[in-house]
């Protein structure tokens, strides 16, 4: 069972969590055209990295917030936790 | 029987406490402080089980962990527990147990005949026999194979004892009370540093038991006491025994199994039979020690034929005697230990040492006793089929390869050493990069992925002097990092007896002529062989001859068997042991029952299960209740004699009749509030929000950015600022992260909050033609008229003292509300609706009820909105503004959403108007067409229509819009029905929405 830092709340079991999946994805604009493969690609299409991933984890079970993790995904080496807002 | 093997004196044993025991419905005795193999030797028993596959006798091998024989049958306080170690066992009072994989006994095994039939037992057996005819599989084969398989029996009974789980945190997690342990663990204590010592067996000690060494001035037993003693006393410390650390996670995460009752006769009252341990350590110690490795020579498996240290722990712990004519044979000078410690208790054994002329201290003292020693003498083969009777041995040639002077000796025991093998099972499973260490000819730890340090004999050290000086400073070093704080420790004087170099031979050739089983995993049945065969047939990755021969995939994780064929595949492949490799060790390290594994969440208790504050009216009122996600909810309320179907239907009548009340306070409940409220509303559902006024609610449909439909619910401007959202009862804990991931991560500059506000509001839904005079009467001083509160109105008011939130709005669709007041009000509330309501001939309805209404309206739910719809599937696309952008709407433009064919609800009558139509049944043309029929649909939802009296149901199918008035059928191949139907509008009762707005 990993062991996250929450930016908010500190050292937690990773069942305090859920996972979100990919950090670097940016909903594309409001109202704003897109063709249907760069929304396919929003939609569907992620990288499955084997080492660094940047990930989105929500602290459900303490304080609600939706934070990133920089993770290995071969080792579950966790490198860094940051806040919503903060970029790596 | 009497105990002809135990000695009058000696061991740790508690003499003064006699015990009585069952194996094999024979009554035995044994004392205190054996273990249940320990008391069958004592009393000469040595045939406890069959082999897996040859069904052989097999007896006793190890005297711990290590054991791939003695597996037994418990019965304990009227439960069995299969798959236990007799080495593990602790005797108790009235011990009862049996063996297992042998019928009709152990005695006189059937199975047996497997033995003579060996050449038609090869590696890859069943992969290469129940091939074919394929139809054999299921009916002959399979159940054969599992009747033969397997050790032991499961209960198919509850189980009534009781496991718990525990989770602790510490600076130093140290597995295991040997020297390695026990020294590293006071360095740590002595340095503040929470400290857990885990020991699986009673006694802490670990080798300290049965060597002959000193520590300061005193016995290696008597220190390790000495130590574990003010461990337990330091309040820094939890000292463990019967726990096995079997399990390492990632980040530091162990898991421990401990062993709180299975030595007791019953499990006490208030305490669990086991306990699982969930540790978070900072540091890890690995001090698992090593296991003693078998040497290979024919008929190996013999019982009787068993590890020396092995042998050496039943005599010093258990005062215990293996055998009296005993024959060691050894590659090391481990093996001498056991043959002093035998001839000191007046038994004279005869060493066999393949090592042509070794010399060491512990050698010249085995001489000094007389001991009989034949160096360059090698076991070819033990004798005798239940028990060893003799063994055939000869003089071995210097290069190992060819025996001479083949004689016959009689022994009933032969005690084998081929050195030792780091227990590196835990190390390796936290990721450790092993490495081969040619000295010892085995694998230890290297590199480190965790934070885990291996310390002792685990890591290949076998000497006590550099085991203790390395694991003070291990201890010290690792606490201080963590707690800054520093107790230096003098490192005691350690006298030890100086061992010489083992022989790198462990495989005993086979004499010409004879073709002795010699085998290598001894729970699976694994010969040399079937390794030989294996490569032969083009096997090579080490990983594939395991599963092939299944080397090593026994219940004992190989412990014994992993290296011995390891430097096989490697002799016959002409590589050194490194480059093949070993397999991975994989958690569990040995077996952990389930009950511990599921702990306490058995039954109602694996999942929480809520109620609303008006659950005990429901109950006092005959409700029947369902599961709704985690929630208890009146699914009807009986009366008389009255079954499901004849109740809702008596319900869902009265409220399209009078009046009928609902509890609707399982809906999820999300409070938002912030100037940009309005702005994220509009953003979240598909319709338009910025102009709700005040006062006003809204039906609103949301999606998820692939354009199928999340869920559905009203929410309602309380101010300016302020929404009140509902959710369906299973979207709410999702929905409420969806709406946080769009503000905290997407639109991070709307001004907005939430927060669940479920468990803050009970809530009725008041529906039926009456609900306005019910409510009315609840509310005297509002106008609740058609103009004063309108459909989709909200109004606050004192119910009788409380205050509540009215929301007119409707599910059934009929002229219905739905009140909200605090929770703690709730039962008051509904008490109040229940005696206003009696004049109006008001009735409770229950989810089955609540069904049928919404079914026979078109209202979609759960069934429709199943993760796979879009709004337009579900007729919801009016509400879909073609304005403004929202979660989701780039996808419903894709090709296959806009389809002119694409799937659509619409509502589904039997021809017959009297065949309920079942759920999930298929919607086909042409009922005979050949299979596989092609579907247009589903039925997603069945009731009988309250309105019509007849049976109605919601369908999703292709091309939905033009299906209307078609005749075709519903197919269910489950219930073996095919029913012709009409489709209909799924808009059964009151398409126009009249009711809802009277």
């Amino acid at each position: 069972m990993l062991h996250i830092k929450c930016p908010h709340c500190g050292l937690r079991s990773q069942n305090e969590f859920s996972y979100g999946g990919d950090a670097t994805v940016k909903r594309p604009e409001l109202n704003k055209e897109i063709s249907d493969q760069d929304w396919d690609n929003f939609v569907y299409l992620r990288k499955s990295p084997r080492g660094k991933h940047l990930e989105l984890w929500q602290h459900i079970s303490g304080c609600r917030q939706w934070i990133k993790v920089e993770r290995d995904t071969l080792t579950h080496e966790i490198f860094k936790t940051l806040k919503a807002n903060e970029e790596v | 029987m009497s105990e002809k093997f135990r000695l009058d004196k000696g061991g740790l044993i508690n003499r003064n406490k006699k015990l009585s025991f069952k194996f094999n419905g024979k009554k035995y005795s044994g004392f205190e402080g054996d273990t249940l193999a320990s008391a069958l030797i004592a009393n000469g028993v040595h045939l406890v089980g069959r082999s897996f596959k040859y069904h052989r006798p097999r007896g006793f091998f190890g005297a711990g962990v290590d054991e791939p024989y003695a597996i037994v049958q418990m019965n304990r306080n009227n439960e069995v527990d299969p798959n236990v170690r007799a080495t593990e066992q602790e005797l108790f009072e009235g011990l009862e147990a049996k063996s297992v994989n042998c019928w009709p006994n152990v005695d006189f095994d059937i199975g047996a005949i497997n033995n003579f039939l060996g050449k038609f037992f090869p590696a890859g057996f069943y992969y290469k026999t129940f091939m074919w005819p394929k139809s054999f599989w299921y009916k002959v084969y399979e159940p054969i194979i599992r009747k033969a398989a397997g050790f032991g029996e499961a209960s198919i009974k509850h189980d009534k004892e009781k496991y718990e789980h525990k989770y602790e945190y510490c600076d130093l997690l140290i597995t295991g009370s040997g020297p390695s342990g026990l020294a590293s663990a006071y360095a740590a204590a002595q340095n503040g540093a929470k400290v857990i010592l885990a020991e699986d067996k009673s006694r802490f000690g670990g080798s300290l038991l049965t060597s002959e060494v000193t520590i300061g001035n005193q016995s290696g037993k008597e220190w390790a006491e000495k130590i574990i003693s003010e461990l337990k006393l330091m309040p820094n410390v939890i000292v463990k025994n019967r726990s096995q650390v079997f399990g390492y996670y990632d980040h530091n995460m162990l898991v421990m199994s401990e062993r709180v009752s299975d030595h007791l006769p019953k499990t006490e009252k208030y305490i669990p039979k086991q306990r699982l341990w969930y540790i978070r350590a900072k540091e890890v110690i690995i001090s698992s020690g090593s296991i003693e490795r078998p040497l290979v020579f024919g008929n190996n498996d013999t019982p009787g034929v068993m590890l020396s240290s092995a042998a050496k722990e039943y005599l010093k712990i258990y005062g215990v005697l293996v055998g009296k004519k005993p024959l060691v044979f050894t590659n090391n000078d481990s093996g001498y230990e056991t043959a002093i410690e035998f001839k000191k208790n007046g038994i004279d054994p005869i060493v066999l040492d393949t090592r042509k002329s070794p010399n060491s201290e512990i050698i010249k003292e085995a001489k000094d006793l007389n001991i009989n020693i034949k160096f360059s003498y090698v076991v070819v083969a033990a004798k005798g089929y239940k028990k060893v009777k003799s063994a055939d041995i000869a003089k071995i040639s210097d290069d190992k390869k060819n025996v001479s002077n083949i004689e016959n000796i009689g022994c009933d025991c032969i005690c084998v050493s081929g050195f030792w093998t780091p227990t590196i099972h835990l190390a390796s499973q936290s990721g450790n990069k092993t490495k081969f260490k040619d000295e010892i000819d085995a694998f230890i730890p290297s590199q480190s992925k965790q934070k885990e340090t291996t310390l002792g004999s685990a890591n290949g050290i076998f000497t006590l002097e550099e085991t203790l000086k390395t694991s003070f400073e291990k201890g010290s070093e690792l606490s201080k990092q963590i707690t800054n704080k520093e107790n230096k420790i003098a490192v005691p004087t350690v006298v030890e007896k100086k061992s010489s170099n083992h022989d790198k031979f462990w495989c005993v050739p086979l004499p010409e002529g004879k073709n002795y089983k010699r085998f290598l995993d001894f729970q699976n049945d694994v010969a040399v062989s079937d390794i030989q065969l294996a490569l032969r047939e083009g096997y090579r990755s080490i990983e594939h001859v395991k599963r092939y021969t299944t080397l090593g995939m026994a219940t004992d994780q190989g412990r014994t068997s992993n290296l011995n064929g390891l430097q096989l595949v490697s002799d016959i492949e002409n590589k050194v042991v490194p480059q093949v490799g070993h397999t991975t060790f994989r958690p569990p390290y040995s077996p952990v029952s389930i009950g511990a594994i599921v702990g306490r969440e058995i039954g109602k208790h694996s999942k929480p299960t809520r109620k609303s504050p008006m659950h005990y009216w429901h109950e006092k009122n005959n409700a029947v209740f369902v599961d709704a996600g985690v929630w208890l909810r009146p699914r009807y309320y009986k009366q008389g004699n009255e079954n499901l179907f004849e109740a809702s239907k008596r319900e869902a009548k009265n409220v399209r009749q009078n009046v009928g009340v609902c509890d609707v306070t399982t809906l999820g409940k999300i409070d938002i509030k912030g100037p940009d409220s309005a702005e994220f509303l509009n953003r979240v559902y598909t319709n338009a929000w910025l102009k709700l006024p005040v006062g006003k609610a809204r039906y609103g449909v949301m999606l998820r950015e692939d354009g199928i439909v999340m869920d559905d619910g009203t929410t309602t401007r309380i101010s300016e600022n302020h929404y009140h959202m509902t959710t369906t009862t299973a979207q709410a804990a999702n929905v409420l992260s969806h709406l946080e991931y769009y503000l905290q991560l997407v639109w991070p500059e709307l001004n907005v909050n939430v927060v669940s506000s479920t468990e803050q509001w009970a809530g009725a839904a008041i529906a039926g033609p009456k609900s306005r005079d019910v409510l009315q009467k609840l509310f005297p001083d509002l106008d609740l008229s058609n103009e004063g509160l309108p459909f989709m109105g909200y109004m606050e008011g004192n119910l009788f003292g409380v205050n509540a939130k009215i929301y007119r709005i409707s599910f059934s669709g009929e002229l219905a509300y739905e009140v909200n007041v605090e929770s703690d009000n709730g039962n008051y509330m509904w008490e109040k609706i229940m005696e206003i309501g009696k004049d109006f001939n008001i009735q409770p309805y229950g989810t089955e009820a609540l069904s049928t209404l919404r079914i026979e309206m078109g209202h979609v739910a759960g069934s429709e909105l199943d993760g796979r719809t879009i709004p337009y599937d579900n007729s919801l696309d009016g509400l879909v503004s073609k304005k403004k952008d929202f979660i989701g709407k780039r996808s419903l433009s894709k090709a296959a959403y806009v389809a002119s064919d694409r799937q659509k609800i619409v509502g589904v009558i039997p021809l017959d108007k009297k065949t309920s139509i079942p759920e999930g049944s298929y919607i086909v043309k042409d009922a005979k067409a050949k299979l596989p029929n092609p579907k247009l649909g589903h039925i997603s939802a069945s009731c009988w229509s309250v309105e019509y009296d007849n049976p109605f149901s919601l369908a999703i199918i292709k091309d939905g819009r033009n299906m209307i008035g078609q005749k075709l059928f519903a197919m269910s191949p489950l219930k073996n029905k095919t029913i012709p139907v009409q489709i209909v509008s799924s808009h059964y009762v009151d398409p126009k929405g009249e009711r809802v707005r009277s």
